[in-house]
């Protein structure tokens, strides 16, 4: 299967789509944090390299299979989200970023003294296990499970804590642990994703996961509209992608990238999708061709 | 019966006492009105009830339970719900929504849909916007939707934070007639109000509250004739 996909998908094409799959896992997680429940993180980098060593470490040292070590790199996130999340949810919009990014820091920091990561010189010889097939099934996965958690009773409760939460208190939801499950899973996402990270480029640095990583995942979800799935998915592949593909006007490349995300800001400041519903944008068009034919 | 009683509830926001040691009580069936002017702390005194403050002393007392430190979730549960201040719907969700919102401490599908019909009986202009986002309607309609998503969860006692903010002189007057039918209905009524002459008009008893403070009670229509009200919050 591996093979018949190398013949038809040029490998370095492979990698950058396995990247534009892996960051919409995460971007997804924090799209629900953030999108969805209205909570400001800056730290979700941190839980992409809770995730990233724990799976690797997992596969490398002891064995593990791939995909067990995945997942329970996944739960070490959510655990640590969680853990986090009981103290600093307490606190609202920028207080949380805040708080949020200086737990990002003492992630990087403490990754980068213990013995079991490799320290600053990093993690290396991680088994290469992620490939297109396992990427994309997960992403297929990970949209399944936060459309069908969007539209459940649990996702209102979320978008109602989002709008208003006193109001949603008001309304017989207990906040604090909507928003901690909602912490968790979004932690368990980021960590799924730090699992394919680590068994892609087979190397782990602390560095990588700093808070620019944070603001990465978070521009690709404001830039695609904050709260909606479709958005964050096409936030994070054109993102992703621009970088790629900007290769050719070589040290330019980030300038221009830069000036994209300003011009975004400018002319759509709600993202590409943002505010956008699809179910309304249809009728709104049925209704003007209506118009328009008497 | 005693629904609710407050008893010599004391709240501080930091070193500043909003409230006093007050005490007071709502009967079963009645519209109680809690009047006062700016920061005499009437928001403070639904907010301590509803749970989304902690009361430092004394004891509040719901149908008999103490519900001093309950969280807000489970105070509504019981059946005591609050339609906050300044409305606060939920403006980038629609009306059905926000109205289901309403309904989460209902867990059954029939009884949803029986709250819906109930709810868009007593306000159509809400089952002709349904669809629409809430923070599209107009503070009218807006006071109606969060009266609407209280009424969703089938309160016993309904706390209301000046459902008269913001509204034109008639939308007053129609929101107050709605809260005479609700009571009408078997819903038992809390109303907090710097309208005083419309709260007087509609309650049964009433509370003023000042400074932190009970200054006087009694029946609505025996506080309205009295001189110090007039004066003070009658503007005669």
């Amino acid at each position: 299967m591996e093979q018949w996909l190398s013949s038809v998908i040029d490998p370095y094409y492979q990698q950058v789509l396995m990247l534009v799959g892996i960051y919409i896992i995460a971007a997804l997680g924090l799209n629900l944090i953030t999108g969805l429940c209205g909570q400001l993180t800056f730290g979700h980098a941190a839980f992409l390299s809770i995730g990233a060593y724990t799976a690797a470490i997992l596969t490398r040292d002891f064995h593990l299979p791939f995909i067990l070590s995945l997942v329970l790199g996944g739960l070490m996130a959510a655990l640590f989200g969680i853990l986090l999340g009981i103290p600093v949810l307490r606190l609202t919009g920028d207080y949380l970023g805040i708080a949020t990014l200086g737990f990002g820091e003492i992630v990087r920091v403490a990754f980068t003294n213990m013995k079991i990561t490799g320290g600053a010189i990093g993690l290396a010889a991680i088994p290469r296990a992620s490939n297109l097939i396992n990427v994309t099934f997960f992403v297929i996965l990970a949209v399944a499970a936060v459309v069908l958690l969007e539209n459940s009773r649990f996702g209102r409760a979320l978008k109602a804590i989002r709008e208003d939460e006193i109001a949603a208190e008001a309304m017989g939801i207990n906040a604090m642990w909507y928003k901690i499950q909602a912490f968790g899973i979004g932690c368990f996402l980021a960590g799924i994703s730090g699992g394919f990270y680590a068994h892609l480029l087979q190397y782990l640095n602390p560095n990588d996961f700093g808070f620019l990583k944070s603001f990465e995942i978070l521009n690709f979800v404001v830039l695609g509209g904050l709260g909606s799935i479709p958005g964050t998915i096409v936030g994070t592949t054109v993102l992703t992608l621009a970088p790629e593909f900007l290769r050719f006007v070589q040290e330019y490349r980030m300038m221009i990238y830069g000036l994209l995300l300003v011009l975004m800001m400018i002319f759509r400041p709600h993202g590409l999708l943002g505010g956008v519903n699809f179910r309304r944008l249809l009728r709104r068009r049925k209704q003007k061709a209506t118009a328009l034919s008497s | 019966m005693k629904v609710l009683e407050v008893k010599e509830v004391s709240v501080a926001y930091g070193v500043i006492e909003a409230l006093k040691g007050i005490s007071f009580s709502v009967e079963e069936g009645e519209i109680v009105a809690l009047i006062g002017a700016n920061g005499a702390g009437k928001t403070t005194t639904l907010r301590t009830i509803s749970g989304l403050l902690r009361a430092q002393k004394g004891q509040i007392t719901y149908k008999g339970r103490d519900i001093t430190k309950l969280p807000p979730y489970k105070i509504v549960e019981l059946g005591l719900t609050q339609v906050p201040e300044g409305r606060r719907v939920f403006s980038r969700m629609t009306v059905l929504e926000n109205l289901e919102m309403g309904a989460y401490v209902v867990r059954s599908r029939s009884e949803l849909k029986a709250g819906l019909e109930r709810v868009f009986e007593r306000f159509p202009r809400l089952a002709e916007r349904k669809n629409q986002l809430a923070g599209t309607l107009s503070g009218g309609e807006q006071q109606m939707l969060a009266m609407g998503r209280a009424l969703m969860s089938r309160p016993e006692l309904l706390l209301l934070d000046e459902p008269s903010m913001g509204l034109a002189p008639l939308l007053v007057r129609e929101v107050f007639s709605i809260i005479q039918e609700i009571n009408k209905a078997g819903t038992t009524i809390l109303l907090v109000e710097q309208n005083a002459h419309m709260a007087l008009s509609i309650a049964h008893r009433a509370y003023v509250l000042q400074t932190g403070e009970i200054s006087l009670e009694g029946p609505a229509a025996e506080l309205m004739q009295k001189p110090e009200v007039k004066r003070a919050y009658l503007g005669e």
